[in-house]
């Protein structure tokens, strides 16, 4: 049986290393393609900065209009509850009647998005939005089926590079909420240190990821920077559920920060766990998507969320005016589609919500830039220009090529374990 | 101690074929009026809308109706697969990571030998390469089960996992693109060793092959030596012993055409339908597959009935939720009740009620 097993094995590793020797020919099969949307990437983000938007169509009138969501989840679950909202938001924005917003939830990342896609094209959809990361490649398919309709798909990457100009990514500068959740950890940090509860050396965050994405790391990474700024001493551990959403693993995971003596807790996957083991364990928590005080009553200290309203109700407009969407779309606290939860009065330290507004104005002005490279090291050194495409300036410009995160360097100070 | 009471329950000798029928249908006449009842208890909706929505989520466009098609063959396919298996009472809970490995061969072949080879000769390799690895995933099982008498159910289980890590593995090799540890759609552009249409019909071939297994199970268990045997030896190894029926070589090659149709399961959902492979691409129908098996008692026919009615409530539940917005736990109420109501009319088939008058 061994040597039975043995050779299986054996066979699977000579057919990947021809994988290896294929590959190399794959990728060229469509240079014409990409090498011109790459230039079209540039100019639409040139584009979004400036305000001209260029008309493509005839437009559609409101009254005919029809649009299509594709959710992975329900509304018990974070992170579609708050696209759910946004919707809610652009439909009552631009006066939709109920008939013209069709939902479909619950879609998991397989053919079945394709199916629930093409159905909605069928039903005579103008536009599509699915927000799931796995969406993205039958979101694609869809779109190359129906030229007319447009696709506009969350935290994906690939619509630059597609040549289709019907699909679009989008996305919001969730770091940017990330790090000011972060200032409110730190100078929680900074009243437990005062109290006598914890010293300096013991201040250990601890962050419940889901994968170890750049989405998830540019999350963590902009978290512990907010964090720093005010708790220069903090450190933070980093683990992964391997799930988008899995209110026993968050909640296994937080318990082992917590075991690892992590004085406070935050989290990048959608459900309540985490907060649930720091109610039980009395451990400060910072939550994501939704307000936890209701889950965390005596412990939840704010959430990083997101408002989609501004994006749905952009490309919506889009549609209706007849002008092109971005290929890539990121707006952050300046447009409002970033915002902290209500913060829990009861549980945060004095001078949290005037801090909050100046370090938010801040970033809204320009004056200060969350990934400074002079506010962090990676093995010791600073980031230079050399090691990025993204940084210039003195700062890691994220998200300003693509909608997508793209920061994934492990900073010092961030300890990320992976199996 | 109904012997004093006016109520008397009998076992049927037999019963009409119609009765049969007849009593069913009531059943699931009564479940839709229970069923109607929760609705409208429960969301204060026109039960008959909801029952519309989920009609027309499941058949309500041409293109609804050939993924409701198209799911139904491919669960249909795990069930007929499960047959010989569970007729032998050799409880293979293993179909998921027999689809899967199917379905990783499969993926293999459109990512490698994709461009260099035509349809026909692709298709037909995929084909056979699906088979062997889902019978090499049923056999296994099934040696360890006729030489050393090992528990298959534990044994299945477990292999499901062992398939599970290995599209894992190939995800590293195959992800695409790279750091989205995710396959994506295989071959995209090119639609390379994608099921092609059959006569117009996208999903033409699915329909042929899993009909062409569905009959060819029925006349192989049903006129078949081997079928026969199979029968023998779910019944009592020692009466096949007796009989002289060689009972490792029933099992092994039992689990072998098990594994191996659950494999081809694995080609359609790989190449018919997803054109791509993850964990997940089995989604629990080697699960739902047994349901679809005992259902129907075994009987190849019925299990088209049982695989649409389940593949159409599934449906019609994506439906409902965008219309009324009643999530999937909704339709899976209504699922439960219909199924309810149905195996409860198996007793008024089995056994007659009478009402005798009580005596003292």
């Amino acid at each position: 049986m061994k040597k039975f097993l043995a050779l299986v094995l054996s066979v699977v590793m000579v057919a990947s290393l021809a994988a290896c020797g294929n590959s190399g020919t794959k990728e060229t099969q469509a240079p014409a393609a990409s090498g011109d949307s790459a230039t079209a990437t540039e100019s639409t983000a040139a584009e979004s900065t400036g305000e001209t938007a260029e008309k493509v169509g005839d437009g559609v009138d409101a009254k005919d209009l029809k649009v299509g969501f594709i959710f992975i989840g329900d509304e018990n679950e974070g992170y579609t509850a708050a696209h759910y909202a946004g919707a809610k938001g652009m439909q009552e924005a631009l006066g939709l009647s109920d008939d013209q917003v069709i939902i479909k939830w619950n879609i998991p990342e397989d053919e079945t998005c394709y199916d629930a896609a093409v159905d909605l094209a069928d039903q005579g959809c103008n536009i599509i939005f699915a927000n799931s990361f796995g969406h993205e490649s039958y979101i694609l398919q869809a779109a190359a089926e129906f030229p007319n309709v447009q696709f506009c798909h969350a935290t994906g990457y690939q619509a630059a590079g597609s040549g289709l100009s019907n699909m679009h990514n989008y996305f919001t500068s969730i770091y940017e909420s990330r790090y000011v959740s972060g200032v409110v950890a730190g100078m929680k940090l900074n009243e437990m240190i005062a109290d006598g509860k914890i010293t300096e050396d013991t201040a250990k965050v601890g962050y419940v990821g889901a994968y170890p994405y750049a989405e998830v790391i540019s999350g963590f990474t902009s978290f512990f920077l907010g964090v720093r700024s005010q708790c220069p001493s903090a450190t933070m551990e980093v683990k992964y559920t391997n799930s988008w959403a899995s209110f026993d693993l968050e909640k296994e995971c937080a318990e082992s920060l917590i075991a690892d003596k992590c004085v406070l807790i935050s989290q990048h996957a959608d459900t309540t766990g985490a907060p649930t083991a720091c109610e039980a364990a009395g451990v400060p928590c910072v939550g994501y998507n939704i307000s936890m005080i209701p889950t965390a009553p005596n412990t939840a200290l704010t959430s990083a969320s997101i408002n989609w309203e501004p994006y749905y109700e952009y490309a919506t407009k889009c549609v209706i005016d007849g002008t092109a969407i971005d290929t890539d779309w990121c707006k952050g606290f300046a447009e409002g589609a970033d915002k902290l939860t209500d913060l829990n009065d009861k549980v945060v330290a004095e001078g949290t919500a005037e801090k909050v507004k100046e370090v938010e104005d801040a970033i809204i002005d320009g004056s200060l830039h969350i990934f400074d490279t002079s506010t962090f090291t990676v093995d010791g050194k600073e980031l230079t220009d050399a090691d990025s495409e993204y940084i210039s300036d003195g700062y890691f410009h994220e998200s300003e090529k693509a909608s997508a995160p793209a920061f994934d360097f492990i900073i010092d100070g961030i300890t990320a374990v992976t199996q | 101690m109904f012997k004093d009471s006016s109520l008397h329950i009998a076992a049927r000798d037999s019963i009409a074929w119609w009765k049969a029928w007849l009593i069913r249908l009531i059943a699931v006449f009564l479940s839709l009026i229970v069923c109607a009842i929760v609705i409208f208890g429960l969301t204060k909706m026109n039960p008959v809308e909801v029952y519309k929505g989920i009609f027309d989520g499941a058949v309500g466009t041409s293109r609804r109706t050939w993924v409701t098609v198209r799911d139904t063959m491919v669960l249909l396919l795990i069930a007929i697969g499960l047959t010989p298996a569970f007729k032998m009472k050799f409880w293979n809970i293993g179909a998921e990571g027999q689809i899967l490995v199917g379905g990783a061969a499969t993926a293999a072949l459109m990512i490698y030998a994709g461009d260099s080879m035509p349809t026909p000769v692709l298709m037909i390799l995929m084909f056979v390469a699906s088979l062997a690895a889902g019978m090499i995933w049923g056999i296994i099982p099934a040696i360890f089960k006729a030489y050393f008498n090992t528990n298959e159910t534990l044994f299945t289980l477990m292999l499901n996992y062992v398939a599970m890590q290995i599209v894992t593995f190939c995800i590293v090799y195959w992800e695409n693109p790279a750091g989205s540890n995710t396959v994506g759609i295989i071959n995209s552009a090119t639609r390379a060793g994608w099921l092609p249409a059959l006569g117009g019909l996208t999903y033409g071939w699915n329909v042929l092959i899993v009909l062409a297994f569905t009959f060819g199970m029925y006349i192989y268990m049903k006129y078949s030596k081997q079928g026969y045997e199979v029968a023998v030896v779910g019944e009592s190894q020692d009466t096949a012993r007796y009989a002289r029926i060689n009972v490792k070589r029933t099992i092994i090659r039992t689990m072998g055409i098990s594994g191996g149709i659950c494999g081809i399961a694995g080609f359609l959902l790989v190449s018919g339908a997803s054109h791509t492979i993850s964990t997940s691409t089995a989604g629990g129908r080697g699960f739902t597959a047994i349901i679809v098996a005992w259902l129907s008692k075994f009987n190849a026919f019925v299990m088209i009935l049982v695989s649409f009615f389940l593949v159409f409530m599934e449906k019609g539940a994506i439906q409902i939720a965008s219309q009324f917005n009643l999530n999937e736990n909704a339709s899976d109420v209504i699922t439960g009740i219909i199924l309810f109501f149905i195996l409860g009319s198996e007793f008024f088939i089995r056994y007659r009620i009478a009402f005798t008058k009580a005596h003292k």
